[in-house]
């Protein structure tokens, strides 16, 4: 299995349509791929925290089926309307379903997962 | 949408000081009035209030007048409504939302936050707001923005701390960016906002407020801020109506509209004449009080039609009769309203008082006024609208009536229903302040049947006969005539007309007196005359006698002295005794 971790800010198409994401992995490991974005604002000190503390917590977590995207807002503003993004920064959980979001810099990792749904809320 | 005729309510325009904040027009009927030129520009506005008070209409509002009539386009950002939702709301005010986010004016953005959707995990800030916010200004160039309401962020975001210092960034950022903003919230138990949000927001705060009184509902306005100006600071009224919010000055700012020396005439040429000869002002306001059935609505209708005839145009607002019903009643009484509304010059309105609020009648006044221009406006009966609101509130709305005709130089006459006894006069004086001239109708019994007086109890500016009238209502129209004033008091009616005969016969009984006397005494002066006549005859005859006996007289003595004379000469002898004793007398006598 292909794992990707992908760092995007200034891709051409910026949002892959979801449903395509979501069916081509869906039918080889259906509910296994976590399809993750992070929605940040410009390389801030915060940010990059949240991007590393994500990639600590997939690794950690979610070995090989994970696929990360990062939006910067500055470059795509536009694009902060979708996900309804108010604070920054913000990771959101496309897959599995339900859509989760999660805000803050990610440094409480119990959090997270809960979260993301790895960990039951105690 | 289209663009409302700017309501000028009192003809005066504040005059701008050179120094004063930048105003940013709302279009909001009224309000800019209040503000002396609209909200702060390139500031955020406050507007709070309750559930249901028209928040979010009155930043729809701000914002599409904005982009239809000030060619400022605006950002409506919206954290309760969807696009779709608020879309289908302020249509039925009228505002095409879809054409104008179509055409770029007006950017649609709705903020969905969902609590249970969102875990904190660590620090964040509101950057993604602020992105949204500013693409969203960006992508059509705004100049306003509404935030309606920001205050659902506190539900959707736990860590208040961070939400208190972005919204205070925020609004910081949006004076930055120069975009005038109203920013919508709830209504707080001991603050004006729930979440306290008028520290963040303090130049210029409004109130929203939504009461009711007696079962009728009217929602308020107060300017409760507005930094570095001057502002009314009372309550007003508005509206929520077809074509937006109108707010409504009780009280205008000044009293300062023109007046007219133009005399109109009533329409009953003896009214005229109590009038000073030439009737009412134009632009004046006339309140005419009287019991049921003394003809309120017949002088009105008089008035309505001489205006009407004149060329000016009329608005009857009627809430008793229907317009068909007052053509067809003052057909009786010689009077054809029909050629006169099929010519457009008189127009009718009826509503009933308890339709709506005393507010919304006033707004549809207003409106009617403003699109059909009259120079005469008659309301008939105001004393209807009281049973729509309180004393006070029916004050305020005459008042401001008033202000709004006399304004537009109309004139106005109101008819005010009393009801009989002794405070007739009483009853009206709150409203009689108002009113420059003040007519009296008034039933009269006695002798058993009833008679109309009609009394000028006052006419501002003109002088007016103080007399009483009586007050007549035939097929040919009204006619007034001197009532009988005497010992026996003020005679009306039939006791009038007896009088008038019973004067009548006297005064013709006292001729055919005097008549008489004169023949009498020609007849005395004839006799005298003759009298006269027979006394000088007797006189002459009598200075006849005396005349002759005279003369025999004379004759008499001359022939005794002639023969004396005679008699002496004859005898001689005494000539020279004669001579002795009397030589002087019998001297020249001998020669």
């Amino acid at each position: 299995m292909k794992t990707r971790t992908v760092k995007r800010p200034k891709s051409g198409s910026p949002r892959r349509p979801a449903g395509a994401a979501a069916a081509a992995p869906a039918r080889r490991r259906p509910a296994k791929l976590w399809q993750l974005r992070l929605y940040v604002a410009g390389q801030t000190p915060r940010s990059l925290t949240a991007f590393s503390n994500l990639n600590r917590i997939c690794e950690n977590h979610l070995k090989g089926r994970y696929d990360i995207e990062v939006i910067d807002l500055l470059e795509q503003p536009h694009l902060s309307q979708g996900d309804q993004i108010l604070a920054i920064p913000t990771l959101v959980r496309k897959l599995p379903q339900p859509m989760r979001k999660i805000i803050g810099d990610l440094s409480d990792t119990q959090r997270v997962l809960i979260g993301l749904d790895l960990r039951p809320a105690r | 949408m289209k663009a409302r005729p700017p309501l000028n309510n009192n003809g005066s325009k504040p005059a701008p000081p050179a120094a004063r904040l930048p105003r940013c027009l709302t279009g909001i009927l009224g309000l800019d009035e209040i503000t002396g030129g609209g909200l702060p520009r390139g500031r955020p506005t406050l507007v709070c209030g309750g559930a249901g008070c028209g928040k979010t209409l009155f930043a729809a509002e701000f914002l599409v007048r904005g982009a239809v009539q000030f060619g400022e386009p605006g950002v409506f950002m919206s954290f309760e409504e969807t696009d779709a939702e608020l879309t289908s709301n302020v249509a039925s005010l009228g505002f095409d939302l879809a054409g104008l986010v179509r055409r770029k004016k007006i950017v649609l953005d709705h903020v969905y936050l969902e609590r249970s959707e969102i875990q904190e995990t660590g620090e964040y800030d509101l950057e993604g707001l602020f992105v949204r916010l500013n693409h969203a200004i960006d992508s059509i160039g705004a100049r306003r923005v509404v935030l309606d309401t920001i205050e659902a962020l506190f539900a959707g975001l736990p860590n208040e701390a961070i939400l208190r210092a972005e919204l205070r960034r925020l609004f910081r950022w949006l004076k930055d960016r120069g975009v005038t903003a109203v920013i919508t919230a709830e209504r707080g138990r001991e603050q004006l906002t729930r979440h306290g949000l008028e520290e963040y927001v303090s130049d210029c705060v409004i109130l929203l407020d939504h009461r009711v009184h007696d079962q009728i509902a009217t929602r308020h306005l107060r300017v409760v801020k507005y930094r570095g100006a001057l502002h009314g600071t009372n309550e007003f009224p508005f509206l929520i109506g077809d074509e937006g919010l109108s707010v409504l000055p009780i009280t205008s700012l000044g009293l300062n509209h023109k007046v007219s020396n133009e005399r109109i005439s009533t329409g009953i040429p003896r009214l005229d004449a109590m009038l000073g000869g030439q009737g009412f002002f134009r632009g004046s306001s006339i309140l005419l009080t009287g019991t049921p059935g003394t003809g309120k609505t017949s002088v009105a209708a008089f008035f309505a039609q001489a205006a009407a005839r004149r060329g000016d145009r009329v608005l009857f607002f009627s809430f008793e009769e229907s317009p068909n019903q007052i053509i067809r009643n003052m057909r009786s009484i010689g009077l054809r309203l029909e050629p006169l509304v099929q010519r457009g010059r008189l127009r009718f309105h009826a509503a009933r008082p308890t339709l709506c609020g005393l507010e919304m009648h006033l707004a549809t006044m207003f409106r009617e006024i403003a699109a059909f221009r009259p120079a005469v406006v008659i309301v008939d009966p105001i004393t209807s609208l009281l049973t729509a609101g309180t004393d006070f509130e029916t004050k305020g709305m005459v008042t401001r009536l008033i202000d709004f005709l006399k304004g537009g130089q109309v004139t106005s006459l109101f008819t005010s229903l009393t009801h009989g006894g002794h405070a007739l006069q009483q009853s009206e004086i709150a409203m009689s302040s108002l009113m420059d001239s003040w007519l009296l109708l008034q039933d009269f019994e006695g002798n058993g049947e009833r008679n109309r007086v009609l009394y000028v109890l006052k006419a501002r500016g003109m002088a007016h006969s103080n007399q009483v009238r009586e007050f007549l209502i035939s097929n040919r129209g009204i006619d007034l005539v001197d009532a009988y004033i005497g010992p026996s008091g003020v005679l009306t009616g039939a006791s009038r007309v007896a009088q008038a005969a019973r004067e009548k016969a006297e005064a013709l009984a006292g001729q055919q007196d005097a008549t008489r006397r004169k023949r009498e005494l020609e007849r005395k002066r004839a006799a005298l005359e003759q009298q006269i006549a027979g006394l000088r005859t007797e006189y002459e005859t009598e200075a006849l006698d005396l005349r002759r006996a005279d003369e025999q007289a004379g004759t008499r003595m001359r022939v005794l002295t002639a023969e004396r004379t005679e008699l002496a000469r004859l005898r001689q002898a005494d000539a020279h005794r004669a001579a002795v004793h009397a030589p002087n007398h019998s001297q020249p006598r001998s020669r």
